[in-house]
């Protein structure tokens, strides 16, 4: 698979504090890359830098060390090709939600015809299941159905590559569940590049083909690429019957909970490629007992 | 027992009525002292020959009041003016000196409120010329421009700018940070981005210095006329003054109260237009 981004050695380190002698790095010498039409979720806990790392690929905020290539050139602040949807959906308050995906809209294609632009704004809304819901502000919108709008807002200029922090965080846990549902039929529908920050392991492992662990910060890095084994298509309802459901739910909590800390002071190994694990994977079946079957 | 704005109607006019009572009562006629000469007497007011309030009553107000609504716009030569033209030229003036803030006030606030640099730059000048009482730049107002009329909107315009200024400011470099990102990741252009983004998020605060800065207008005109004279209500207070008629004074002073209070709640009108909940 053809890496639509690739990041390299990226790494973010604040000036030291009043006392301190050296610059306090965030995370470090971080390698990964997004394939096209892939759906890549990244975890770990508050502090290790993920939302600067979505920020940088973002091109809202700038690293202090590495690059990140879109088709093997390096980025230089944002971009349409990139779509963000935001934790706190960051709707323009004062617009309708068809004035607000209008905006996006006419960014992308400023000279397209009235008529044409209104298609793009009504098919986008119909995506997220809005219909009947165009004039109204934001603040007439419950919490779910404002990140339906986000989301709109990011498909609507039919970006190369979707950007999630932490969209579903601020929701209920009902809402949450049928955004999920929502989010993995639109990716799969449309083959959507997507990368996705959440600390949510039910999540990631609905949404996401691999899914990087993060080590805690400061000095975070990748530690492992855990390859998703349950196979698509996944349905929120049935994913837990599937038998790699445990084993690779398992791995990565075991992660989390024990060792994101020792992994990050644990000697590293070549940060450019991170262990691939595959929990959960069944060794292949031999052919004789195929046909015996 | 009825709601609470009719309770309270009910009480505003209550209040009145205590008020208006008292001040009729405080101007009853008093007794007359000794007799006098008719000759003389003709030559005293109707305070000295029949025990009259010097201070106008609630009625000669009232009629007072009645007869400038009959006839606002009489002009009789350059000291008989009706009040309503007196108004007429007040309001223009608030009004070009207040646009003529807003045209340079907003778009300055708005350099002040991107760019930090511009901030730190002009902050001192700022805290420095915005404590000044407008009516000290009249002399030289008066000197440089040469028109009196032209002075009084200068004034104006120097007393409105600086609120105008300093909330324009204040909401662009409070607009959140996510909106103006929002703008970033879809590459919208900086004339766009003010226009699209940061004008309508701090279009309240915006309307808020208007507010601030035209209720300021309309408490400065009055003294700008009185010094320049000529016409207008600040003018009119003083050459009733000086005619010592105290119910046109008065007359003058609710006129002033009424209208700027239709300025304010015109602009919160205003405000109330480009506001959004979050």
């Amino acid at each position: 698979m053809r890496p639509l981004i690739s990041v390299e050695g990226l790494a973010k380190r604040f000036p030291p504090r009043q006392g301190g002698d050296a610059a306090v790095a965030v995370f470090e010498d971080v390698w990964f890359a997004v394939g096209e039409g892939e759906f890549v979720c990244l975890i770990g806990h508050s502090g290790c830098g993920k939302t600067t790392i979505l920020n940088v690929l973002a091109g809202l905020e700038e690293a202090s060390a590495g690059v990140v290539l879109v088709d093997d050139a390096e980025i230089s602040g944002p971009s349409l090709d990139r779509a963000v949807i935001f934790q706190h959906h960051a709707l323009l308050p004062w617009l309708s939600v068809e004035r607000n995906i209008a905006f996006a809209v006419r960014s992308r294609w400023p000279s397209a015809s009235r008529d044409e632009t209104q298609q793009r704004i009504q098919r986008a809304i119909g995506l997220v299941k809005l219909t009947g819901a165009e004039k109204k502000r934001p603040a007439e919108l419950s919490g779910g159905m404002k990140q339906r709008v986000g989301i709109a807002r990011a498909l609507a200029i039919e970006p190369r590559m979707l950007l999630m922090d932490e969209p579903f965080s601020a929701l209920d846990a009902l809402t949450r569940g049928n955004l999920q549902d929502e989010v993995a039929r639109l990716c799969a529908e449309t083959n959507q590049t997507t990368f996705m920050i959440t600390h949510d392991v039910d999540e990631a492992m609905l949404l996401a083909d691999r899914i990087l662990l993060m080590t805690n910060g400061p000095r975070a890095r990748i530690a492992e690429i855990v390859v998703n084994t349950v196979p698509r298509p996944r349905r929120r309802h049935d994913l837990h019957r599937h038998p790699a459901y445990y084993p690779l739910r398992n791995h990565v909590i075991d992660f989390l909970i024990e060792r994101s800390q020792q992994a990050r002071d644990a000697p590293a190994g070549d940060p450019r490629h991170p262990p691939v694990v595959r929990p959960g994977d069944a060794p292949p079946i031999p052919q004789t007992m195929e046909v015996i079957r | 027992m009825g709601s609470l704005p009719v309770r309270a109607a009910l009480l505003s006019v209550m209040f009145l009525a205590v008020f208006v009572a008292a001040w009729h009562l405080a101007t009853l006629p008093t007794t007359v002292g000794a007799p006098m000469d008719p000759e003389y007497a003709k030559l005293m007011g109707a305070t000295a020959t029949q025990g009259k309030s010097a201070m106008p009553t609630p009625r000669d107000v009232g009629v007072a009041i009645v007869s400038h609504l009959v006839d606002p716009f009489f002009d009789r030569g350059p000291n008989t003016k009706g009040i309503g033209i007196q108004l007429g030229y007040s309001i223009a003036r608030v009004l070009l000196g207040f646009s003529l803030a807003v045209i340079i006030g907003v778009p300055l606030g708005f350099v002040i409120g991107m760019s930090p640099l511009m901030h730190r730059a002009l902050d001192p000048f700022i805290q420095v010329l915005k404590p000044i009482s407008p009516l000290a730049w009249m002399p030289l107002a008066l000197y440089s421009i040469k028109d009196s009329a032209l002075s009084s909107i200068f004034v104006i315009f120097i007393c409105a700018v600086w609120p105008l200024m300093i909330n324009t400011a204040f909401g662009v470099a409070s607009v959140r940070r996510e909106w103006l990102n929002v703008a970033r990741t879809l590459e919208v252009g900086v004339w766009r981005r003010s226009l699209a983004v940061i004008l309508p998020a701090a279009a309240p605060t915006i309307l808020t210095g208007m507010r601030i800065s035209v209720g300021i207008a309309w408490l400065v005109i009055v003294a700008a006329e009185m010094l320049v004279g000529g016409t207008g209500i600040g003018y009119f207070v003083w050459n009733e003054w000086n005619n010592l008629s105290l119910s046109n004074v008065i007359t003058a002073i609710l006129f002033i109260g009424a209208i700027g209070m239709a300025l304010d709640q015109g602009l919160a009108w205003c405000g109330r237009l480009v506001s959004y909940a979050e």
